[in-house]
């Protein structure tokens, strides 16, 4: 097993060996390894049902792991780290309704920074900074339940960039947005400049947003390799439930 | 979607009661009722003066009276209440178009149907100048128990989200012919509002793990700011003053 301790700087996340089983039995993850640098960005690949939500609520200490380690730039997830492991890991929930519950835009994403104890002016500068990197400044004082989906999302990245993580967890970025919501929202993600592990089934955008791409079937890593090459591989692909929208080849697409 | 803009209790508007800090306005509200409160219900002048206090704070918010009356019919419940009393009551009575009526019942009648109008009217007014948010920001400074001002906010928050989830479960039913006619549908509707409240304590769940990932301790980071100036206390004191006096002034004179 190696340590991201000894790596030092360059390892955001580290899982070496995780297994975990549900408490009524069910095994859902069987010895997941994987490592991710700073600066990549990654996508989990992978059918429902092959633990890939299992593994992101390890990421961030909502399940402790059964059996190995994860470990956050050198930091292990333990109940005594939960506080900063949790700053580092800023996790993207799939409704944006779960994620934003403040009354407005504005005190939403103020609400992790000030947990963090920031206030003032510097409180104002993170929310601002946060929003306008994802393009809602103009949002701020609207509540989030009159935003589209789309724009709530991005709400929800915002609050997330606010805690400045040093790994942003998308759970299923793309699911139900619209074309353009999903194009401004890859555009978005493409441009910041945070580690970033996208957790898909939406292959397409795993190939524009990711060069690596990592395949979790039945609760292992059965692929890991650039996001191309994985995607053109046909006979892998099917052996994990993976398939590609209609008449889309991976080949035809240059980033 | 269903919800508007604005909340539908709130009148949007610039005037010196809008512009009020929310926890100076909360307190004039409460000291008006408990002043309306302590007035002896023989007192018909008080209750007079009291009204017309309430009728200056709408002129000044500029809120319409047609609204503030459509909005009484909260009330109705407690008038029917009260009108049932003198027919109860015992006690000596009197002839009123020949129907034989209690005379305590009738006193206590007019006590709650006086003090309970002057308190709705009071909390109208409120409720139309002050934005919910700003409420509960009012309610937080005044140091009012957090978890309370933190359901508050959550259902002012998840309210639509909610509903919209009660309208989508309803759409669902009437598609496959569901019509409810009469008490026998009643199992089914019992079942639609139980998946409701297990889809919204999973929520609270969901919504829960997004607060611990965001640092959340049990308290809210208290951010605001909202002060209020010795000259805003002024103003707001204004109502609850003059109807305490009122009260006083007729309580020395029973």
């Amino acid at each position: 097993m190696t340590s991201g301790a000894e790596s030092g700087t360059a390892v955001s996340l580290q899982v070496s060996g995780l297994a975990y089983a549900y408490p009524d039995g069910t095994q859902a993850l069987f010895g997941v390894d994987l490592t991710i640098t700073r600066g990549e960005r990654v996508a989990l690949l992978g059918p429902n049902g092959a633990g890939k939500t299992t593994l992101v609520m390890h990421l961030n200490g909502i399940l402790t792991a059964g059996h190995g380690t994860v470990e956050v730039a050198g930091l292990p997830v333990r109940s005594d780290t939960l506080r900063e492991i949790r700053r580092r890991v800023g996790l993207v929930f799939q409704d944006p309704d779960d994620q934003l519950f403040m009354p407005t835009v504005r005190e939403d994403v103020a609400f992790g920074p000030a947990n963090l104890g920031l206030r003032g002016a510097e409180l104002d500068r993170r929310v601002r900074d946060a929003l306008d990197r994802v393009g809602m400044l103009e949002a701020m004082d609207r509540p989030p339940h009159h935003l589209s989906f789309g724009q709530r999302r991005r709400v929800a990245v915002a609050t997330v960039l606010a805690m400045e993580p040093e790994i942003l967890v998308l759970d299923e970025p793309s699911s139900n947005l619209d074309p353009a919501s999903r194009r401004e929202l890859a555009e978005i993600l493409r441009n910041l400049d945070v580690t970033v592990l996208m957790v898909t089934h939406d292959l397409p955008y795993a190939l524009e947003l990711c060069e690596r791409s990592l395949i979790l079937s039945e609760g292992v890593i059965a692929a890991d390799g650039p996001t191309r090459s994985l995607l053109a591989d046909d006979e892998l692909l099917a052996a994990h439930r993976l398939e590609l929208p209609y008449g889309f080849a991976p080949s035809a697409h240059p980033r | 979607m269903s919800a508007g803009h604005h909340h539908a209790l709130y009148v949007p508007g610039d005037t010196p009661v809008h512009r009020l800090p929310p926890q100076c306005k909360l307190i004039a509200a409460l000291g008006f009722a408990v002043a309306v409160v302590a007035t002896p219900r023989e007192a018909w002048g008080a209750f007079a003066v009291d009204a017309l206090l309430l009728a200056v704070v709408a002129v000044v918010a500029r809120i319409p009276p047609g609204m503030v009356l459509r909005r009484m019919v909260i009330e109705v419940p407690f008038v029917l209440f009260a009108v049932a009393i003198p027919f109860i009551g015992l006690g000596e009575r009197v002839e009123v178009l020949g129907v034989s009526l209690s005379l305590p019942g009738l006193w206590a009648a007019w006590n709650i149907l006086a003090k309970a109008t002057l308190g709705v009217v009071a909390s109208i007014l409120l409720a139309a100048t002050t934005e919910p948010r700003a409420m509960l920001l009012g309610a937080e400074r005044l140091r009012l128990p957090s978890l309370l001002v933190q359901i508050a906010m959550f259902m002012l928050r998840y309210m639509s989200v909610i509903l919209d989830q009660a309208r989508r479960m309803r759409i669902a039913r009437e598609s496959r012919g569901f019509v409810a006619r009469d008490i026998r549908q009643a199992p089914v509707l019992a079942r639609s509002a139980g998946a409701l409240f297990i889809r919204s304590y999973e929520r609270g769940e969901r919504v829960h793990l997004a607060m611990l990932s965001r640092g959340y301790t049990g308290q809210m980071p208290a951010v605001h700011d909202l002060p209020a100036s010795g000259r805003q206390w002024g103003a707001a004191a204004v109502l609850p003053v003059l109807a305490l006096t009122t009260a006083l002034i007729a309580r020395s004179l029973a």
